[in-house]
């Protein structure tokens, strides 16, 4: 790190760029957002709590947190194994697998959508193999799954490959040498020193999924209790004119969100502090 | 290095189950919209891109994007001179605030401009007063789509102004440049790429975006209609060859994107190394 004996220094420009920032930020970003909660507060109690405490409400939470959990979870092992490959290892198109890794930021999550409801359906490439054992994956939970783990695959590998580049390979050394096996070593040298990166992109990708609408609505089937998530019953509330029920939702799952933003912020300033302390 | 490296086998067999991965997730829904597409021949397909409504939504598309991309960029730009170049208090409340919009979902970022500005709003008596429509119409989804596309750029720009420190800038102006001048002349040429990077990133996202400008739209072809949207109503009505016509197009989007973004990536990745070799060499001007 770079110190500065004067705190500010000299540069023009601070008061009118930091004053335009401010004031794009709050006009765009602050006052919408605080309108929601404003909404929410003119809410009696007994009214918002009754809103959240409906059985499709609740039911749709544990949808949207179960298939998001699984799909991070998913991302997280898969992550770190795209991760290990493209930095560790040479084959051919490594450069084209490593831009395409990124796609599900690039390709619009409608399109996404369809794309995965065409594969899975009964009549789809994987689908009507699927369908043979029994297994039904669009308009199921494990249809939304699919399509979380799709929109979160980058995470986990962006913020893991970094670190496995930066990494010393000495450390690695040191543990061969002292006698441990390869896998030994991966499991209580390599792995530990990944995990902070790995938590930060399961919780990257945990959060996107949990806000997803685009990809998941065509795959899920929507059905109420069974397949309908959190972004979608807000949908279904506004369509229906229910304001008063679509905020109070929203406040709850904005509210789950900031607290995942936190953590996810805790983690990368961890992060960067274990960096620059080597 | 033997002791580094797993034997052959296993070093294969990570490979191919991280590319079947890839393929089954990646790949294939890629190669599955093209197939689509072109399900009922080459006739369809150009009939569907070539219909009245699908140009109306191209169109609606790019407006969209050029408004949203520009307004982004140079609140980008302002942020990160202002978070980079000086040091203050709650800069890091400032930097998870930008943050904000990537933890909202797109349906609340949608409902929230309905809140502020639909039929009931906060803003209504005022809207009806000038006559002035922002939900159900372009505004709301100009307002939308800049919200969610609001950190890509000044996020891009932060590290690498950070990156850069302010030693070249303080030379300028200690040698009489405007602050102005500084930024094109010193800044801007030292963080181009990832300026760039941000606006490609911001800009995929402002015409793939779908969440946000559903709720906002009202769904009027021919008038709040983009892309992404008009994807969604061909689908639901059952003609999925057209569908999928209207989606190749923002796939390939997609793919542009990804290679631009590859060779930005490359191209900063050899500037770096040509840095760290110069930076042995002379500490003079440096060439290009």
């Amino acid at each position: 790190m770079r110190k500065s004996l004067s705190t500010r220094g000299f540069l023009p420009g601070f008061g009118m760029t930091m004053g335009y920032t401010i004031i794009y930020l709050s006009l765009l970003v602050l006052i919408p957002l605080s309108v929601l909660f404003l909404k929410a507060s003119t809410m009696s109690w007994e009214q918002f709590i009754g809103t959240i405490m409906d059985t499709r409400v609740l039911a749709s939470i544990r949808v949207s947190i179960m298939t998001s959990f699984f799909a991070a979870c998913l991302n997280a092992v898969f992550g770190v194994l795209v991760a290990w490959v493209l930095v560790r290892y040479q084959f051919a198109g490594k450069r084209i697998i490593d831009g395409i890794v990124d796609l599900p930021f690039a390709l619009p999550t409608a399109v996404g959508g369809i794309a995965l409801t065409s594969i899975y359906a009964e009549n789809g490439w994987i689908g009507q193999y699927l369908a043979e054992w029994g297994i039904k994956v669009a308009y199921t939970p494990i249809g939304i799954w699919v399509a979380l783990t799709f929109i979160g695959l980058p995470f986990v590998v962006r913020t893991v490959q970094p670190v496995l580049q930066d990494w010393d390979l000495q450390m690695e050394e040191a543990a061969a040498t002292l006698g441990a096996t390869r896998w030994n070593t991966f499991w209580r040298v390599v792995l530990p020193h990944l995990l902070p990166a790995i938590i930060t992109g399961f919780a990257l990708a945990f959060a996107r999924a949990l806000g997803e609408y685009g990809s998941v609505v065509f795959i899920s089937g929507n059905m109420p209790l069974k397949t309908e998530i959190v972004p979608l019953l807000i949908m279904t509330k506004l369509e229906q004119f229910d304001y008063a029920g679509a905020t109070a939702i929203a406040t709850v799952m904005l509210v789950i969100s900031f607290v995942m933003l936190l953590i996810i912020n805790y983690l990368q300033w961890k992060i960067n502090k274990f960096d620059a302390a080597r | 290095m033997k002791h580094l490296t797993e034997p052959a086998y296993i070093r294969w067999t990570l490979i191919i189950v991280a590319l079947l991965f890839l393929g089954l997730f990646l790949i294939l829904p890629l190669v599955a919209v093209f197939t689509e597409a072109f399900r009922q021949g080459a006739g369809v397909f150009v009939a569907s891109i070539t219909d009245e409504e699908t140009l109306s939504a191209v169109k609606l598309t790019l407006l969209v994007a050029a408004i949203s991309v520009p307004v982004n960029v140079t609140f980008g730009i302002a942020a990160a001179w202002a978070i980079a170049k000086f040091s203050f208090r709650g800069k890091n409340v400032l930097l998870t605030l930008i943050d904000l919009p990537f933890a909202v979902s797109p349906v609340i970022a949608g409902l929230i401009f309905v809140l502020l500005f639909g039929s009931q709003g906060v803003a209504a008596p005022l809207l009806a007063a000038w006559d002035f429509k922002i939900i159900f119409a372009v505004p709301g989804i100009v307002l939308a789509t800049t919200f969610v596309t609001f950190p890509f750029v000044a996020r891009e720009l932060i590290p690498v102004m950070e990156a850069q420190g302010r030693d070249e800038e303080e030379a300028a102006v200690s040698l009489g440049a405007s602050g102005w001048k500084t930024f094109l002349r010193v800044t801007l040429p030292n963080v181009k790429w990832g300026l760039l990077y941000g606006v490609i990133l911001c800009n995929a996202r402002a015409m793939g975006e779908f969440g946000a400008v559903s709720v906002v739209s009202g769904h009027i072809r021919g008038m709040t209609n983009t892309l992404p949207l008009h994807v969604e109503i061909l689908y639901n009505e059952y003609q999925f060859a057209a569908a999928f016509a209207v989606a190749t197009l923002l796939a390939a989007l997609a793919l542009v994107t990804l290679i631009l973004k590859s060779l930005i990536e490359w191209k900063t990745e050899r500037q770096a190394k040509l840095d760290e070799e110069q930076h042995y060499d002379v500490t003079g001007e440096r060439a290009g």
